[in-house]
């Protein structure tokens, strides 16, 4: 029987220790009704479609992301494979700098790999990256986007980078120029672009200091 | 040992609001007088803002004195709004609370517009330590307490809630501001026209809805209340995603909604139904302390000057894009 171990603000998560033999984890996006019928309906309908198309897109890209094993559209569901680990979020503060710093890099390559390949995650938190035995999977592409617009790139890195400051204050540029080193190395050329995008959205935003 | 009470007047001018407003150290506010610069067409022009903050604001000041029924040697001191805000409208006012506070001889403490917010908000409705979802004319935030700062999970990418309430209103020749009017309107909706539904991790853009329904409005395929309905249900829906995003990242046990779009019934109504399904409990600010006022500047200025916030007149320079999140917060750490 599938077992509740995780109520997310979009979907609820349930792991099926035997689905068909398979340990599997189900993703059901939830009914919102706070949001118009019709237009939940269609959020996470598309979602839950997009994000099934992305997880694969993703694997071709070179970026290790769980399997899809089944997609039920109008039951916004979709069975998938169960990655065995710590979210990043909860293991940066027991780590040692060099540890941040390897963790992060490795980040940064893997979102260099996948931006190279064409994908946008549209939801880069480190509650959306697992730190597995063999390495960081990034989880969650419910808002994701195929596209290799620089804007695109440049929004995701953005959502990383706020988010390393909003909730990693203490070590946002250590962990951010961690990444950023790994994101170059395996996507140059374009990563800067990308990064100079970042920055440049940054401005965008409402009361930053500007030189 | 008993504390002697003292008063402050906040000067609030960071838009098209000239506020002046009084409070003491312990917690009342004793006046709250709140004048508008409309203007004759278009939107907010900062210079013609700026020129009505400096007609009014000497007779504000002497209304909210009597209202407080306190004369100037009763003031302790003096509370500005700093930034961030359209620079003239900031300098007025700032030149006000400088002038004040050399007269009468007393402290000047800066305050920071969006902190003023999220501070009388907690004095009005007895929050804690909420989730703060504040959006106005000029800014659509998501933000909460955290180690000395109130730090932003969310916010706009590009234009404010309530701007793309007041251009929408305006191409379609209903009265400013925007809001109440789309409201009204929208009760009378029914068909949920597809709109541009942005939300990027806990950050949301309005910038694609605005165009999308100002197309739609010149089309003409569309009543007015079926515009204005799709517009409340799909722009109201963002905010409560990220809303509900950053309650479960945060954890917080409280949501407070402030600003003046925050007297919108609908968003009302879904920030409750998300606040109850994970637990918090859901505080509305008082339109009089949420929109943009003088009592919210004092009140901050307040609990800043308790803990030894000074800004001295020569330092005293306005900051248009001062973040919320650059803000030490000694008062609640």
């Amino acid at each position: 029987m599938a077992q509740l171990i995780a109520k997310g603000a979009e979907a609820d998560l349930l792991l099926n220790p035997d689905w068909n033999g398979l340990k599997a984890l189900i993703k059901v996006r939830k009914e919102k009704k706070y949001r118009h019928p019709e237009l939940d309906k269609e959020i996470r309908r598309s979602r839950t479609l997009f994000e099934a198309n992305i997880l694969h897109r993703v694997k071709a890209a070179g970026v290790p992301a769980p399997l899809v094993y089944q997609v039920d559209p109008e039951k916004a569901t979709i069975v998938m494979e169960y990655i065995e680990g710590t979210k990043v979020r909860d293991v940066i503060k027991d780590l040692s700098e060099q540890e941040k710093i390897d963790m992060f890099h490795e980040i940064g390559v893997k979102a260099g790999q996948m931006h190279r390949g064409g994908i946008i995650h549209g939801d880069l938190t480190t509650s959306n990256m697992i730190k597995t035995e063999k390495g960081v999977v990034f989880i969650d592409f419910g808002l994701g986007e195929v596209s290799s617009e620089v804007e695109k790139r440049g929004v995701d890195l953005n959502l990383l980078h706020r988010m390393l400051t909003s909730t990693h204050y203490e070590y946002t540029d250590t962990l951010f120029t961690a990444f950023t080193e790994g994101y170059i190395e395996c996507f140059n050329g374009e990563a800067e672009d990308a990064l100079d995008r970042m920055r440049e959205i940054e401005k965008r935003g409402r009361y930053i200091e500007r030189e | 040992m008993r504390m002697v009470r003292q008063i402050c007047l906040g000067i609030e001018s960071t838009a098209d609001n000239l506020g002046i407003g009084i409070a003491d150290t312990e917690g009342n506010i004793l006046a709250n007088i709140i004048t508008t610069h409309v203007p004759e067409e278009g939107g907010i022009h900062p210079r013609e803002a700026a020129r009505h903050h400096a007609e009014v604001v000497g007779d504000t000041i002497t209304k909210a004195l009597d209202k407080a029924e306190i004369t100037s040697r009763d003031l302790s001191f003096i509370a500005f709004s700093q930034g961030p805000g359209l620079g003239p409208s900031l300098r007025t006012g700032a030149t006000a609370a400088r002038a004040l506070a050399a007269y009468l001889k007393i402290p000047l403490v800066g305050v920071n517009h969006c902190i003023a917010h999220i501070e009388v908000g907690r004095l009005a409705t007895g929050s804690d330590d909420p989730l703060t979802l504040y959006v106005s004319g000029g800014n659509t935030i998501v933000t909460a307490y955290e180690s000395g700062r109130y730090r932003i999970f969310g916010e706009t990418l590009d234009i404010a809630m309530g701007k793309c309430l007041d251009t929408f209103a305006r191409e379609a020749g209903l009265p400013y501001p925007g809001g109440p009017a789309v409201e009204q309107l929208a009760l009378k909706g029914e068909k949920l026209i597809p709109l541009p539904y942005v939300v990027k991790g806990m950050d949301l853009s309005y910038s694609g809805l605005l165009t999308a329904i100002i197309q739609e409005y010149r089309k003409g395929t569309h009543s007015l209340e079926d515009l204005c309905f799709s517009m409340q249900e799909t722009a109201y829906a963002m905010l409560g995603e990220v809303t509900e995003r950053a309650l479960a990242h945060t954890g917080k046990p409280e949501v407070l909604l402030t600003g003046g779009v925050g007297a919108n019934k609908r968003l009302r109504e879904i920030v409750g139904e998300i606040a109850e399904e994970h637990g918090a409990v859901s505080n509305y600010v008082p339109i009089r302390l949420a929109t943009d006022n003088g009592a919210m500047i004092a009140w901050t200025g307040v609990v800043a000057y308790l803990r030894g916030v000074r800004t001295p007149i020569e330092t005293s320079f306005i900051d248009s894009n001062w973040r919320l999140d650059k803000v030490e917060i000694p008062w609640r750490s």
